[in-house]
């Protein structure tokens, strides 16, 4: 858990100094996130489980089983990208093999896919569980609650993950809704609404594992709400310092989920400093070698522009 | 055995071919509103609830956006949704879904998505529908590519064309226009056939001039068409168009070329209509075959239709004003 959440840092980190070398024109940061991410992500199972995500998603996408290299050729915009092969923007994830589900700009779209999913397995008969991520932005959108109320009402086997850092962009929590838990909102549709410290990685994943045996079980969808923040702007395209003081980001980054996580690991006698330390030195190289395949990977064919627009016979 | 036929109107036709496909295939599910204990607005799931149960015959929430979202869910993960949107004119809500996401999928997936889904809508007007149940659609998602969008016309079109639909794998909007359903009666072979997507047909063959259309104007104008034979030896052919999108260009064009006069009838509001694109093509590709001026006959630029009689005549064509058209560019 504690590699992952740092993992994601660092491809954050390296994915943002490289916009600002030229070389990745967007980026969608994640920073901040790494804990209800780790935490929320980890109790699905790979190639089992499916995974519904949104733009921010890094952690969640590496526990499904993208690599590193894969999330670099997706912001390098190369052909091998998983997700689109370089027709998405950076962090549009996608890929059939890994149960992650390709998704859109606009948000909230991905919603009642998810609650669609769901019912699919239910009719099917498996005991997959469909995780479903979004921010608290996504929540005003009106096909939110189409989804969370179909999942509701077929008591369906997911569980509805909002990552809440408080602004959609520059809009601040109260101009978006006039209550404080998102989680609040699951009443309306008939079951639980969890508020969770975003920032506890332990207690996500708790939140989580909870909800996922909940949904496997037959008893229906679960809401968890993640109390987080980012601490970089909504994109490398934006510039927070309109929106949000720098006391106010400074005071999230000392809540900083990775630090506390790895207090928590020292104090509980599973790691020390020199261990620690380790994992950050031994995942930068492993990151920064597959930013340079990755780079180094084939741009798309401008001849495929009109490939896939319908089926093709050697589509699976 | 000598092949058999079953005269029935389009809205049995399309309730026969669907509950034949619920048979055939468990993947297949409806979804829509009222169309669970109520069997559908129209009846086209009538009983389907009793035969099949609520898990494939799916009452949704008044919600198009959802409705839509949930096919898409359904068929990324091994089902062949068939949703059905109660009235044409409901499905804007599910214009982003319809857009964004269905006929995006594909693409923005680099071919790894795929879906495999049926969106049925009845559209157009001629029932006193006014401005909410009377709307013409076809335009709006013939402009995005990655959506099939199909009109089948008759009992036969309608069934070989939503064979042909649920086994796609892609995205296709099975529109059926509202007034066909029981007006319009025709012989249906008992045996399984197809008509595919993406060919129009000549429903009339003709040597003095084309008439392009699709839904009911394409019946008027098989009814003027007939007219204009008997009462003045004029020889029209009418290319029903049967999908919009993609559009087969290549059976209107060979029409066209062959009478050198043509004509575009459609409903739906005149102005950047599916018979623009329609008379586009033909202007872009048969300007030296062309004896008169391409004619193109669509709905007024207003809103819609209204409530009244007089007001939604006055909206319509009707055979009368077919003929007299025709009449003129057949004398051109």
């Amino acid at each position: 858990m504690y590699r992952t959440m740092v993992t994601a840092r660092l491809v954050d980190e390296a994915a943002f100094r490289l916009n600002r070398q030229g070389k990745a024109p967007f980026v969608v940061p994640v920073s901040g996130h790494e804990g209800c991410q780790v935490g929320t992500a980890w109790p699905l199972r790979q190639g089992h489980d499916i995974w519904v995500p949104y733009y921010r998603d890094v952690a969640v996408v590496l526990i499904a089983g993208m690599s590193p290299y894969e999330i670099f050729l997706g912001l390098f915009a190369k052909a091998e990208d998983p997700s689109s092969g370089g027709r998405q923007m950076p962090s549009h994830w996608g890929s059939r093999r890994l149960g992650i589900i390709s998704h859109s700009s606009p948000i909230a779209t991905q919603i009642p896919h998810a609650a669609g999913i769901a019912y699919a397995a239910k009719y099917r008969k498996e005991d997959a569980v469909v995780g479903c991520w979004f921010g608290e932005g996504a929540t005003s959108a009106g096909a939110w609650h189409e989804g969370l109320n179909f999942a509701g009402i077929h008591r369906l086997p997911i569980v509805f993950v909002c990552e809440n850092n408080r602004y959609a962009i520059s809009v601040a929590q109260p101009m978006q809704m006039a209550i404080e838990n998102v989680a609040d909102r699951a009443a309306g549709y008939g079951f639980p609404g969890v508020v969770v410290d975003g920032n506890d990685v332990l207690a996500c994943y708790g939140a989580m594992k909870t909800a996922v045996e909940r949904a496997r079980a037959g008893e229906g969808p679960t809401l968890i709400e993640a109390k987080t923040y980012r601490f970089f702007p909504h994109t490398s395209d934006d510039d927070d310092r309109s929106y949000r003081t720098r006391e106010e980001v400074q005071q999230a980054k000392d809540q900083d989920p990775i630090t506390r996580f790895g207090e928590e690991l020292k104090g509980a006698g599973v790691m020390d400093d020199a261990a620690i330390e380790a994992v950050w030195a031994e995942t930068k190289p492993k990151v920064d070698e597959q930013i340079d395949q990755a780079w180094n990977a084939a741009d798309p064919d401008p001849e495929t522009l009109g490939r896939h627009v319908y089926f093709e016979a050697d589509d699976g | 055995m000598g092949r058999t036929v079953t005269e029935k109107n389009v809205v049995t036709a399309i309730h026969d071919t669907l509950h034949e496909a619920m048979v055939a295939d468990d993947r297949v599910v409806v979804l829509g509103e009222d169309i669970a204990v109520r069997g559908g607005v129209f009846r086209v799931t009538q009983d389907f609830l009793h035969e099949f149960g609520e898990e494939r015959v799916i009452d949704t929430p008044l919600a198009e956006a959802g409705i839509i979202g949930l096919a898409v869910g359904m068929a990324l993960h091994g089902l062949l949704p068939v949703a059905e949107i109660e009235f044409a004119d409901f499905i804007h809500p599910a214009f982003d879904q319809m857009v964004s996401e269905v006929a995006r999928m594909r693409y923005r997936s680099n071919g790894d998505f795929g879906l495999p889904m049926v969106v049925r809508a009845p559209w157009g007007g001629g029932v006193h529908g006014a401005l909410y149940h009377s709307q013409s659609i076809e335009a709006f998602y013939g402009h995005i590519p990655g959506i099939k969008v199909v009109v089948p016309s008759t009992p036969a079109d309608a069934t070989g064309m939503l064979r042909s639909a649920i086994k796609d794998p892609d995205p296709v909007l099975f529109l059926e226009h509202k007034r066909t359903y029981r007006l319009i009666k025709g012989e249906v072979p008992d045996e399984p056939f197809e008509v595919p997507i993406g060919k129009a047909d000549v429903k009339r063959e003709g040597e003095d001039l084309t008439a392009v259309s699709y839904g009911l104007s394409m019946h008027q104008c098989l009814e003027a068409a007939s007219r204009l034979q008997d009462e003045h030896g004029v020889s029209v052919e009418v290319v029903d168009v049967r999908t919009i999108s993609p559009l087969d260009t290549e059976t209107i064009l060979s029409s066209v070329r062959k009478t050198g006069k043509a004509m575009v009838v459609y409903e739906d509001n005149r102005t950047y209509g599916a018979g623009a694109e329609i008379a586009a093509t033909i202007a872009e590709e048969c300007l030296f075959d062309l004896d008169g001026p391409i004619v193109r006959l669509g709905g007024p630029d207003v809103p819609a239709m209204g409530f009244a009689s007089n007001l939604e005549q006055a909206f319509l064509f009707d055979a009368d004003r077919i003929a007299e058209e025709m009449l003129e560019l057949a004398r051109f």
